[in-house]
Parts: structure tokens; sequence; C-alpha cells
């Protein structure tokens, strides 16, 4: 459904190959298929034009003399700048204080409760004593939905009872994480509209009451083009000092990340990837910008793949795209070794969506199945055939797909889709500064 | 076969119509007071600038309709729409663009079929779905008001059974509601909730049944496999059943509700939508990218947190309210 940019920008500078400088008509057409592919990311209007002329002055300036294509400089450009607004990889959380105070803001439903206990429960995890209060007394059980998680994760919780004014609890919770000698107080507030004068004046009273160091701005990875105004609603009431952008272990591209960063100009300390409490992550802005940028969570790939396939074969691959040789053949040894690595959902939610990866994507969902019938069609490719595609002529691809049970349009999109990651490939292998993404597909040890 | 536009969804309807500007409106104005005009606005500034409806104020407009969350395909749409009758139009000011818009939008929102009478059957079920924090148990509560207020036998299911305090968020609703509820132990099968609560139903004689499920992202596979098992125990127990299925959508959800509604219509059978929190400044325009390309319906709007702040969806009101043109000025 997604181009990746890598792809978009390829398309535009497809006829531009052997020019070696870019003229403003090309820059302003690759600076439309970047505009468009921040929009279709959920990155908001204003943000996207913000971004694009800071990056529009730096591609002017690096026109001249570099190793790299037009196509592949763009993306890099893109990439770190991107990168560079998304932030440090440490946001820190200051836990100075005596209890260390944290709110926890945002609209209806964004995630603020079971952050609350995940970030209670990461805490607990690094040897703190945390108290998390229930000063959300509007949503119909939210109290009881903090003592089930509190339960869960083995940590107390701070009940208002009788009362019924949340400034009052969260003054009370502080006063009695004092006494019990809590060192972390933990503060979850009601989902409010940033419109809503009078609920945002009432977490401007709770945070006064209590001082927090920190206010999170709790945040929903599939937010659209509402991230600016909600964040910058809270940004004017609140001294936030930071994100947790949640919900992302779902299929948004997340450009709600970028929209809320770019507004508040607080880090993104957090993200939730997952509704149980330990599903709790600190913030890589590598893996979101690709992500932002259609090209998969490449660092979380990387990773998951590690952990299971054996780094010979990986070598030998890695090897084989370096020099740009990488044939179906290979192909299909990655996806016996993807095999292995169990539930295909997660990974597949990982990488580009709509790109290279696609050949193993079912209509609706991974599954064993795809993978089966991509695996019969090469299989039922001769040798030459599956070095040498570009050989399958129309009564070549009908054997292939009478051999595998499969047809023709099948073959096709595989092929289509083969090609597609190679260029992914050859792209990623020299595009991208400091990241190798030669590994996008590949499993490989680290600095192999 | 719709839960829609039974005798008293027509009397809503009527509220709603112009002239009596009251439901709608009123509901979501708190949210129009900040975007009130702001696209207009800029349309009426680019159409003065250059002097009628030229390539520069068609950018102004897709840049708009980006803004309010339609997504880049139907913002294209929709604007070569208007760009061609608007080349064949004599009239060259805001407010003929604006009509053109209109027009057009609700042209999209007229793909899709009309929900027709609600089903005349004993037991009416209806599912609701969505992905996690989009306003499912409120808006079951919601509905279930409305069916209480239209005289009608209410019970709900407790089939969360996986987010805490799910069941007791459903339960204090229930009781503030004066409605039934079958619940079960938290992470008790849900599927084993609903075949009590189906069984509880026809016992009891009850006219209409909700079930409020867990939020899932509609990525995950197993959990959307869950829905299309307590779909096929639905039907098993009570024959057409569930007779709706209501993707739950939050208005602040960017591209990905297009992905989540076709999803949720894939695996869970999805009937129509109901759009929640357009009390905010979110629009809530990928609707129109789900008509275009799933032609599901949008049935409700949610409009606060109250059990009374659901409306039924209203076509050309939205479609104002997308624009942020504010009729009741
Ligand atoms: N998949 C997924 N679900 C999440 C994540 N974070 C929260 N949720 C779910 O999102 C829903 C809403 O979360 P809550 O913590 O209740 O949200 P809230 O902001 O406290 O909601 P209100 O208090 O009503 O404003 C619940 O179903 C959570 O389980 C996450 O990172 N991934
Ligand atoms: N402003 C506003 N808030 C709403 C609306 N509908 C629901 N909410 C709020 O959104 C939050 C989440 O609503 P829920 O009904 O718990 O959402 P859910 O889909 O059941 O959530 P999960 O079961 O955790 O997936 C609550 O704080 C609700 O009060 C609406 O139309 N407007
Ligand atoms: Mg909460
Ligand atoms: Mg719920």
């Amino acid at each position: 459904m997604f181009e990746s940019l890598g792809d978009r920008i390829q398309g535009v500078f497809k006829e531009l190959r052997g020019e070696g400088h870019l003229t403003d008509f090309h820059i302003e057409t690759a600076f439309r298929e970047i505009r468009l592919s921040l929009l279709e990311a959920d990155v908001a209007l204003p943000v996207v034009k913000q971004f694009t002329e800071k990056i529009r002055e730096k591609a002017v300036g690096a026109k001249v003399a570099q190793q790299l294509s037009p196509a592949q400089e763009i993306t890099r450009i893109v990439r770190d700048e991107l990168r560079a607004l998304l932030g440090g990889e440490n946001a820190t959380l200051d836990l100075q204080g005596k209890p260390a105070v944290i709110a926890l803001v945002g609209l209806q439903g964004s995630g603020k409760t079971t952050s609350a206990a995940k970030l209670a429960r990461l805490l607990k995890t690094r040897g703190r004593y945390p108290l998390v209060v229930a000063a959300d007394l509007a949503r119909p059980a939210a109290v009881q939905q903090l003592v089930t998680l509190g339960r869960q994760i083995g940590v107390p919780v701070f009940e208002p009872g009788k009362r019924t004014d949340p400034v009052e609890v969260a003054r009370e919770g502080l006063r009695e994480a004092r006494q019990t000698g809590r060192d972390t107080l933990i503060v979850d507030t009601a989902g409010r509209l940033h419109i809503d004068e009078e609920l945002m004046a009432q977490v401007r009273a709770i945070t006064a009451a209590v001082e927090p160091q920190e206010v999170l701005f709790v945040a929903d990875a599939m937010t659209g083009q509402d991230a600016v105004k909600s964040a910058a609603g809270f940004a004017a009431a609140l001294p936030l000092t930071g994100i947790v952008l949640t919900k992302t272990d779902g299929d948004a591209r997340g450009g709600a990340a970028l929209s809320v960063v770019a507004t508040t100009g607080k880090p993104i300390k957090f993200v939730g990837v997952g509704e149980k409490p330990e599903d709790f992550e600190a913030f890589h802005p590598d893996r979101m910008a690709s992500r932002i940028l259609g090209l998969g969570d490449v660092m979380t790939l990387i990773e998951k793949v590690e952990a299971t396939v054996d780094a010979d074969s990986a070598r030998k691959l890695a090897a084989k795209t370096a020099t740009g040789e990488f044939t179906l053949e290979d192909l299909k040894e990655q996806l016996a070794s993807m095999k292995k690595m169990g539930p295909l959902e997660s990974l597949i939610d990982l990488l580009p969506k709509g790109g290279a990866m696609k050949a193993l994507k079912g209509p609706q969902s991974v599954d064993e199945r795809a993978l089966v019938r991509t695996t019969a069609m090469i299989d039922s490719m001769t040798p030459d055939e599956r070095r040498h595609p570009q050989i399958l002529n129309g009564s070549r691809k009908k054997r292939v797909a009478a051999g595998s049970g499969t047809s023709v349009a099948e073959i096709n999109r595989l092929l289509k889709q083969y090609q597609q990651m190679r260029r992914l490939m050859r792209t990623a292998r020299k595009g991208v500064r400091g990241l190798d993404l030669s590994r996008l597909v590949l499993p490989g040890g680290r600095g192999s | 076969m719709r839960y829609l536009a039974s005798s008293e969804m027509a009397e809503d309807r009527k509220d709603a119509a112009p002239g009596a500007r009251t439901g709608f409106f009123a509901k979501v104005k708190r949210g129009l007071f900040m975007t009130h005009t702001e696209i207009l606005e800029k349309l009426g500034t680019a159409v003065k600038e250059s002097l009628g409806i030229d390539e520069s104020v068609l950018a102004s407009l897709e840049e708009a309709l980006l803004s309010a969350d339609v997504g880049a395909d139907t913002a294209d749409a929709l604007t070569r729409s208007v760009r061609s009758r608007a080349g064949a139009s004599r009239r060259q000011d805001v407010e003929a663009l604006k009509e053109l818009l209109l027009e057009e939008i609700e042209k999209v929102i007229a793909s899709a079929p009309r929900p027709g009478p609600r089903a005349d059957v004993p037991l009416f079920v209806t599912f609701l779905v969505g992905v996690n924090g989009s306003g499912k148990t409120t808006t079951t509560a919601k509905l279930a008001a409305r069916e209480k207020a239209a005289g009608r036998a209410v019970l709900l299911a407790a089939a969360d059974t996986f987010r805490a305090g799910a069941i007791e968020q459903l339960q204090t609703w229930a009781d503030r509601l004066g409605v039934p509820l079958v619940r079960h132990r938290e992470g008790a099968d849900p599927s084993a909730v609903l075949f009590d609560a189906l069984s509880a139903a026809k016992a009891r004689g009850v006219a209409t049944l909700f079930v409020d499920t867990a939020g899932r992202l509609h990525t995950k596979k197993n959990l959307m496999e869950e829905l299309a098992k307590m779909r096929r125990i639905a039907a098993r127990e009570v024959p057409g059943a569930p007779h709706e299925t209501l993707l739950v959508l939050d208005a602040t959800t960017g591209i990905n509700g297009l992905e989540q509604a076709r999803r949720f219509v894939e695996a869970a059978g999805a009937t129509g939508v109901v759009l929640t929190k357009l009390d905010g400044s979110a629009r809530g325009g990928i609707v129109l990218a789900i008509y275009r390309e799933l032609k599901l319906p949008v049935l409700y709007v949610g409009v606060g947190e109250s059990a009374d702040d659901l409306v039924p969806f209203e076509p050309s009101e939205y479609a104002k309210a997308l624009l942020g043109d504010d009729v009741a000025h």
C-alpha cells in the first residue's frame, strides 16, 4: 500500500542516471515525493512543510561531488535529518526528587494508565520503589484498572477512597509516598481533550500540587494530523518534559512521533509495544526514522534475526548482497531461515509495508502458507532460472506455475518483488551512513 | 439488516436536520471552536488572492483535506472532481468552491449503502470491535442507553476479559444505566462469556444484546481470529447473529484507520463504523477513505464521555464539520 521513500525517490531519479548533478527541477520533484511519503506516514502537514524546508537547504548544498547516486544522497539526507529531529538515543528520566514525581497526561484512551504501570514496573526492576497514584476519578473503574495492574506488577497503588478531587488525591499520594519511604511517585491522570479548558485547568492544578520532575505526554502512535493540535495544547498548558509513544506494535507508520516531537520540542522517552506491563521500551530514533520512511523497523528485525539464524549462512548471504548477486536461490534460503524464526507475524510487521517483503505477505496477514507458496515457486524453477530470473518468459512461467500449483500472476508478483528487494538492498547498502542496511532482510552477526 | 433507522432513530435524524441545528453540531461545537472555519478561511484567502479557482486554490484545497486526515488518495480524488467541475462552472467564488466540495464529499458518503431498518428479529446482537482505547466500552454503554430509552430490553456482555478493569468499567456503566450485564472473571474465555450472554438473552427474552470486546490491534492475527470464533458462536446460537458489528474508530486516527477498517471487515465482519471523540479537534476524515475503499458506512459519532454523547451520523452535517464550517454561526 505504501511505497517506501527509497522506492519513490529512486523512481524520480530513474531518468537521471549518469547526470551527476541535481537540477532544481529534480530537487523539486524529489521533494514532492518526500512530502507525500511523510504525509502517508501521518506526519502532520505543518511539520512536513517545516521539515522539507530544512532538508531542501541541505540538499541544495549537497549537490556536488558525492559517491552516492542522487537518489541515495537525498534519501540519506532525509533519513539523517529525521533521525536528528527525533532526538538523541538516550533520553533519560529526571529522578532527582525525593520522591521523584512523574505525571502522565494525554488524550482519552492514549494509554496513560497502562503506561503508568509499565513505567512503575520498569523502575522497580531498576531497584526503585514506586508508588502509583490513581488520580483519574472520571473514567468508570479507572482506579480498579490501576489497582489490578499494580497487583500484577507488585507495585502499591494509592487509591482515592472517598475523595472526589483529583488534585487532592495527587497531593495525598505524594504525602503517602513520603511517609512510606517510596522514592518514586507516578501520577496517572484522567484522559482529557486539549480544547477542554476546564479539564486542562484541572490537570494544571494537579501538576502544580505535586511539582513533577517529569510530565510525560502519552500519545498514540496511530494518531494522524491532529497530533500537532493536541500536543501543542498540552505543551501550552503544562511543563512537558517528554513523550511516551504507545501502540507502536501495530502497523501504523508512526508519523505522529515526528509531529509530536517537532511540536513540543520534547524527546520521546519510551514506546509502548504491547498491552502487557513489560511491553515497554526505550525509544530508538533510528528505528522510528526507518519506520516513518517505510524502510521498516530494520534494527529491531536484525536483533530478532540475529538471535535465531546461524551466522555462517548469514555471512555468505551478506557477501552476496554486497556484490549485488542476490538470486532467487538466496531468497529461498532466506525463507527457509525465516521459517525457523517462529511467529512470523511479529517479524513481518517490522518490515517495510508494501516494500520488498510483500512476497512473504498473504493478502490478509502473513502465514506459513505464503512462505510455502513462495518456496514452491522457486523450487519449480530450473537452477538457471533461479540465477537469471530474466529468462523466465511466458511459457517458462506457465511451467513454473503448473509445477508449483500457483498462477502466472503470482510468479510475476514474486519476480517483481524480488527485483524490488534487490533494488532496496542495493540502495540500502550504499544509501545510509552509519547503519548497514545490507542486512535488511539478512541475518548477520553484529559487525560481520 | 441494520440497527439504525428504527423509529426513534428517525426522530434523531429529524433533530439533526437543517433548521433544528441541535444534535450533531451542538455536540461537536467544542471541537469546531478550535478548527472553526479554519479550512474555509484558508480557501477564501486563496480564492481572493488568485481571483478564482485556479491551481493554487486547488492545492490549498488538497492540503486542507489532508489536514483533516482523509489520506492522500482521497484528497487527490476529491480535488480532481472539484477541479473538473469548477472548470465548467461560471462561479469562481469561495462559496461555489465550498458547495462543490460538500457535494463531492457527500457523493463519497452516498457511495456506501445507507443503513436500512433494524432487522426484525427477536434478539438483535451487536458486537463492538476495534483497536485499543478507541471507545468500545463507552460506546457500548451509550448504545445501551439509547436502546433502553427506546423501550427495549437490553443485555450487556463483558467479553473483554483481558484488559485490567475492563469488566468493572462496563459494570459501572451497567449499574449507572440500570441494565443487566453478563460477566465472568478476568482472564476467562471471552467466547464463554458470549455463550452465557446469548443464553441469558434468549432465556430472558431480551431484545438487544451488546457485546463489548477487548481492544486489539488489527495486525494481531490470533486476536482477530478470536473475533471470528466469537462470530461463529453467535451465529450458531442465534440465527443471523451478530446482526451488527460496529468498528469503533477514534477520530484522531490517521491513515492507519483505513487498514484497521479493512482488517476488521475481513476478519470480524464489521458492518459499520462508530466514529468517536469527534468532540476533540480531530475531524476523522479517514472515514472518507473508508467509504471510498470499503463502502463501510459510519452509523454513529461519539461526541463526549457521557451516556448521551452519541448521535447518529449525518452525512451533510459531517461534510460541513469536516470543513470546519460552523453552520450555526
Ligand atoms: N497494543 C497496545 N495497546 C496498548 C499500548 N498501550 C496501551 N494499550 C492499550 O490501550 C488501551 C487504552 O489504554 P489505557 O492505559 O486505558 O489508556 P488511558 O490513556 O489511561 O485511557 P483513559 O484513562 O480512558 O484516558 C488499553 O486497551 C491498553 O491495553 C501499547 O503500547 N500497545
Ligand atoms: N471525548 C471523548 N472521549 C471518549 C469518547 N468515547 C470514549 N471516550 C473516552 O475514551 C477513553 C477510552 O474509552 P473506552 O470506552 O474505555 O475505550 P475501549 O475501546 O473500550 O478501550 P479498550 O477496551 O481498552 O480497548 C475513555 O476515557 C472514554 O471516556 C468520545 O466520543 N469523546
Ligand atoms: Mg486511564
Ligand atoms: Mg473497553
